[in-house]
């Protein structure tokens, strides 16, 4: 549905749907801290963005449907071979067939990891995100420098 | 509904949909739908097994990075988009060729 709509503004909002999915599914999995997380960055912020690119970027020409060539049948049977062999794996093995755990994680445990084991990786992600976000400030700042000049 | 092998087939169904997206679409915008929809179905995998064969905090807390990380990575395409849009008035990849180097 992300994929094949026609207008792209759809295929974004689909997409925004699609994460709620994988929300509930979070939900599903007794990890409620990480589907409130997965809400508010996905849903919250990187749809939006893509969102105002789709808009900003949008145009007429280049909304026309492709036509179904090799590379599109390639990529379906990729796909629907790869789906289909890693299904009857999953199917077919024993290992992952393991019950339920009576025990799911709960929020002090994660903060009271996060804080200690993983206090260097919280740093360098901190680093990670402040400077992807200036090298993003950047790239649409400077280009906009020329165009005016 | 409650076992590994639901989630994992769950998570193989959109990991084989982002492979198609990326096999068969020309436009950058949905070449990153695709790849954020991988990174949600590597995302539910990993929730999946710390749930059912490791159950501990380590799981999550490594998805709660995994997905800070997916976020800026798509800024910093969706700004690489803009730019080349600019530049070029197209987002179709196997138009752009000066981003070859």
């Amino acid at each position: 549905m992300a994929l094949e709509a026609r207008e792209i503004v759809y295929g974004a909002v689909a997409l925004a749907a699609s994460f709620f999915g994988v929300a509930s599914f979070f939900f599903l999995l007794d990890a409620p801290f990480v589907a409130v997380f997965q809400l508010a960055v996905y849903v919250g912020a990187v749809a939006v963005l893509i969102l105002f690119t789709v808009m900003l970027v949008r145009q007429g020409r280049w909304l026309k449907d492709a036509p179904f060539t090799a590379t599109s049948l390639v990529g379906v049977l990729t796909a629907a071979g790869l789906a289909i062999s890693l299904v009857l794996s999953f199917a077919a093995s024993k290992y992952f067939s393991a019950a339920e755990q009576a025990t799911a994680p709960d929020f002090v445990q994660i903060g009271r990891l996060i804080s200690t084991t993983f206090s260097p990786a919280l740093q360098v992600l901190a680093l990670v995100l402040a400077s992807a976000v200036l090298g993003a400030i950047m790239l649409a700042r400077v280009e906009r420098k020329e165009s005016t000049s | 509904m409650n076992s590994l092998v639901d989630f994992l087939t769950v998570s193989a169904i959109l990991f084989a949909i982002g492979i198609y997206g990326l096999i068969t679409k020309k436009n950058a915008l949905r070449l990153i739908f695709a790849v954020e929809i991988m990174i949600n179905a590597a995302n539910i995998n990993f929730i999946a097994f710390n749930r059912f064969l490791w159950p501990t905090a380590l799981g999550q807390t490594v998805v709660l990075f995994s997905i800070a990380l997916a976020a800026s990575e798509a800024a910093v395409i969706l700004a690489i988009v803009v730019v080349a849009y600019r530049l070029h008035e197209d987002v179709d990849v196997s138009e752009l060729k000066t981003l070859g180097g």
